[in-house]
């Protein structure tokens, strides 16, 4: 063979290139394939009843006369699934004893929240199917909900599952907290509310499922597909050669497809039984009670410290909302803040302990941050408070606190090493974006003047771990798995690039900057890779997107494949340019003779000569492809400094966000374009949970928030512009890169209440529980200046209730009684 | 059953329909429009958006029997040979993660264009309020918008 190889002009480095997504060309135009869309022959549409009640026993169900309605041709209760559904998984038993309750995909004989499914109709069409439930004879004996988590575990409370109500309880420590608390200047005692969130991807879930002889595929609107894979076969006894799993086109997630849900094993028992295709794609309404839901968290803080400020201890006690049922890693989401209180800063003692409580809600399980952006919450909210007490400024106190860019690699109190950062080199930035002096004036000058609206700076000092994870310490963590990540490279005749990874996006550019990467890698033009990813049969290996992992492990996972595809390309280059390996180096695609005699060989010409195979030496396979599997070593630690101003109108408590400025360090950046996107959509998220969204159930345990006229996903006029920029402090790996994707969630809700709070801070309010309302706003307002003018007793009382009476999280155990809230020693 | 003709992105459909179909299920389910996707069904969130002789309407909103006799555009029926303006500004900007919300953005700014050809960035803010995304925190929406307006889209 003979055939021409195009020459390529040596690529300029991808890396930092603002390139334009690859993805964007079919989402534009409406050539997509959400789970949705996709239709097959004879496919049968599958409408799911679910219960009314938040607690009650299936006396009867009887789905017969279904069966007779137009255009059904099955229908089934729980019972029919009884001997073949199993027990949806849990992957994370946190602790030894944990109760873990078995969760039947469907419902046999007892519903424990309002949404779980109780039987199903399939039918020829979504209407038929959706009308005949209505024929679906069934009864109920209602029990007693369960529905707050500070007295689900009192004497005499109702249980949820026989069990009893407590799942776990996990602790925490290093360093001697007594000590640190005994002879501190200060302890303040702060109790935090983290309400309950519905993540809201734009797509519904939705999922179909075909059976064909013993083959099953199963398309689903999942950021999981290999993880489903494994654990459908788990599930169902179906081997797992015989599963193919394809997330197509996914329309974002946030944590909330990171699951394996009742209907797609139930998709899959149904496609078994009827032998035809089957598909469900859920209402927003029914998604809003069905998709797992997120936080729900009473967070009791307490921090001690010198009179400069320096703290010497932290002590956090969490009740965590598990909901009726421990679904894939609901209990270990508190669990990711446990090592994330401490965040930036040194103390000398920590404790931390959290317990999980049944209620008959919804599980709750992992969104955007998972634990992390309750942890910075709760210490930077506290952080803001210390400041205060002691009348330090709050910049100031962090910077008192905070590890120096010189002490790093820094062994944290919580026991995780922070490779790098900078926290100064980021905060001096986003002060002088932010004009945070000016700010400050502007603010003595209204607060003096009495401005009815007044302005509040907000401050968050952040850092995260991401990159889900070294293998080594989910194992130690109890966690079912690993944290690896998975890439293969194969390169084409042609010369040009086809790049599968076991990371799975769904809104994340993937495409793009995966593309980036090899092409640098490689010394391919961009435009010659194509990366593949989202299919089991495509990408047999990997373990998909969550946790702000895929760069920092999946995009090592590609280094190292095409580590290994530039290894075997050399030894056959050497034999083409009749040159010793040694005396040959590779740079920007060209492999070159060291010899002097100007002989070069580009990587397509190599590829094409492992096709042809002719000359390759002995013993040398003829093939470039590589795998390679990757396990960091550790996680990776973005930081940064956002901060808020708000305009708080103490007439309306209407809460307008004047500006943001968000300074974030994720160290090397792939690309800067998709980069600001995820800081900008993160920090919409982290806001929305400041002011907007709270998922609500009434005290019968129906949820209220079932449409987004109710539950308030912010749009475009209720948010502000944002200023982002970076700093650039490399991470331990070699691309020098961390996590992105959750960064903006987990800095900007503290920022945005720290902000309120300080606006209102001299009427004595010290906080607003979220999601801060006009309502809320405005009645913290008047109840503050009602205590003003009141007698100096009543102020007191007044600051005790802290606003936000009746949420302190009473039924908590404490370990001590020598809370001090507010007071100094 | 009713008879209805719609003209989708130009071409005309004749269907017989029940009379409770919604259009989006009509245009992804009968006509075979995909493109046009469902993120809710309150009409709250906009991901369904088409233009309707011109305006734009939620498309589960509408029933296919009112669309009878109607010119219905979709974002499959946005690019003539090349990208609309408005598609290539979302592109440029980055104004889409995951896409789902982008068809519904891109036809109600089509529709905001038209009625404000120079709109600022609040009046960007408060056209879109109808439509939601849950990737993009709207900054790149807005810039979007705002880049297709500058080069002209309207006129």
């Amino acid at each position: 063979m003979t055939a021409q190889t195009e020459k390529h002009e040596a690529p300029a480095a991808e890396l930092g290139k603002a390139r334009l997504r690859k993805e964007d060309a079919r989402l534009i135009t409406g050539q997509t394939n959400w789970t949705d869309n996709i239709t097959l022959p004879g496919m049968l549409h599958i409408a799911f009843l679910r219960s009314p009640y938040a607690h009650a026993r299936i006396t009867s169900v009887d789905v017969s006369a279904a069966r007779g309605e137009p255009g059904v041709i099955a229908a089934y209760s729980g019972a029919d699934f009884a001997d073949e559904q199993g027990s949806l998984p849990c992957a994370w038993p946190v602790t030894p004893d944990i109760v873990i309750p078995a969760h039947p995909p469907m419902a046999t004989d007892e519903v424990r929240y309002v949404g779980e499914a109780v039987a199903c109709v399939v039918a020829r069409d979504r209407y038929a199917a959706a009308d005949a439930l209505s024929a679906i004879e069934i009864d109920y004996e209602p029990l007693p909900p369960v529905l707050d988590i500070r007295t689900a575990l009192d004497d005499g409370s109702p249980k949820v599952h026989e069990a009893g109500n407590k799942s776990y309880e996990w602790v925490l420590a290093n360093g001697d907290l007594d000590a640190a608390f005994r002879d501190a200047h200060v302890v303040l005692e702060r109790n935090y509310r983290q309400q309950r969130l519905i993540p809201s991807a734009m797509e519904p879930r939705a999922v179909v499922c075909s059976c064909v002889g013993d083959e099953f595929t199963l398309w689903s609107a999942t950021q999981i597909p290999h993880i489903l894979r494994f654990l459908l076969a788990v599930v169902t006894g179906i081997p797992e050669q015989d599963i193919r799993v394809i997330a197509p086109d996914v329309g974002g997630g946030f944590g909330s497809k990171l699951q394996v849900t009742a209907e797609e094993v139930l998709a899959v028992l149904i496609a078994r039984r009827l032998h035809r295709p089957v598909k469900w794609t859920e209402s927003r309404s029914e998604g809003n009670m069905t998709v797992h839901h997120g936080r729900d968290q009473w967070q009791r803080i307490r921090i001690a410290a010198d009179s400069d400020g320096k703290i010497r201890g932290l002590s956090v006690d969490l009740l965590a909302d598990m909901g009726a049922y421990l679904m894939l890693v609901t209990p270990g989401v508190p669990l990711l803040g446990a090592f994330m209180y401490n965040s930036i800063y040194k103390m000398d003692a920590y404790s931390f302990r959290c317990t999980g409580v049944f209620t008959t809600k919804m599980p709750t399980d992992a969104y955007r941050g998972a634990g992390r952006p309750e942890a910075t919450f709760a210490i930077e909210r506290i952080m803001d408070e210390l400041a205060a007490e002691l009348g330090i400024e709050p910049l100031e106190l962090r910077e008192r606190n905070w590890i120096k860019h010189e002490e790093f690699p820094y062994n944290s109190i919580s026991g995780l090493t922070y490779d790098s950062g900078n926290y100064e080199a980021a905060t001096a930035k986003a002060r002088e974006l932010f004009r945070y002096d000016e700010l400050r004036a502007e603010q003595e000058r209204r607060r003096a003047s009495g401005d009815p609206v007044q302005l509040g700076i907000g401050i968050s000092t952040y850092t995260e771990m991401c990159g889900l994870a070294p293998s080594r310490v989910l194992g130690s963590l109890a966690y079912g798995a690993g944290g690896w990540e998975h890439a293969s490279i194969r390169m084409l005749p042609t010369g040009k690039v086809e790049v599968v990874t076991g990371s799975s996006a769904h809104g994340q550019g993937h495409e793009t900057a995966w593309s980036q990467i090899v092409a640098d890698q490689l010394g391919v033009p961009f435009e010659d890779v194509r990366v593949l990813h989202g299919d089991t049969q495509i990408s047999p290996k990997g373990m998909d997107t969550y946790g702000s992992r895929s760069l920092t492990v999946g995009g090592m996972a590609l280094v190292g494949a095409c580590d290994k595809v530039i290894a075997k390309a050399k030894t056959i280059a050497s034999a083409m340019l009749e040159a010793p390996p040694e005396e040959v180096e590779f740079e920007a695609g060209v492999f070159k003779a060291r010899n002097g005699s100007g002989a070069s060989k580009t990587i397509q010409e190599i590829a094409l000569a492992t096709f042809a195979a002719h000359e390759l030496p002995d013993g040398v396979e003829p093939s470039l492809d590589s795998d390679a599997t990757y396990d960091p070593d550790n996680f990776s630690f973005p930081h940064g400094t956002h901060l808020c101003a708000t305009e708080v109108d103490t007439e309306t408590g209407m809460v307008t966000i004047r500006s943001y400025v968000a300074v974030d360090d994720i160290g090397k950046v792939v690309n800067p374009l998709i980069v600001d996107g995820q800081v900008h959509g993160g920090i919409a998220q982290g806001i929305a949970q400041a002011l907007y969204e709270e998922a609500v159930y009434d005290d019968a345990g129906n949820l209220l928030t079932t449409t987004l006229a109710d539950y308030l996903v912010p749009s475009a006029a209720d948010l502000p512009s944002y200023v982002t920029s970076r700093t650039e402090t490399p991470s331990g790996n070699r691309l020098g890169v961390k996590g992105v994707g959750e960064a903006g969630t987990i800095a900007s809700t503290p920022a945005v209440v720290n902000a309120i709070v300080d606006a209102l801070r001299p009427l004595g309010i010290r906080d607003i529980t979220m999601p801060c309302t006009p309502e809320r706003v405005w009645r913290a307002i008047q109840t503050a200046q009602g205590a003003q003018q009141a007698s100096p007793a009543e102020q007191h009382a007044a600051r005790q209730s802290d606003q936000t009476q009746g949420n302190s999280p009473q039924g908590m155990v404490t370990e001590s009684g020598d809370a001090q809230t507010g007071g100094t020693a | 059953m009713a008879e209805i003709t719609v003209t989708v992105d130009g071409v005309s459909y004749v269907d017989n329909v029940e009379p409770r179909l919604l259009l989006v299920h009509y245009l992804r389910e009968v006509v075979g429009k995909t493109g046009t996707p469902i993120g809710c069904d309150t009409s709250n969130c906009g991901a369904c958006t088409v233009l309707m002789d011109g305006a734009s309407v939620k498309s589960c909103a509408v029933l296919a029997v009112q669309a009878d006799g109607t010119q219905i555009t979709t974002i499959e029926g946005m690019a003539n040979g090349e990208l609309h303006p408005l598609q290539r500004a979302f592109h440029e900007e980055h104004a889409l993660q995951c896409g789902y919300c982008t068809p519904g953005m891109i036809m109600a700014a089509t529709d905001l264009l038209k009625e404000n050809p120079h709109p600022s960035d609040q009046e960007i803010r408060d056209g879109l309020e109808g439509n939601l995304c849950r990737c993009t925190g709207y900054e790149n929406i807005v810039r979007a918008v705002r880049r297709a307006a500058e080069a002209g889209v309207s006129e």
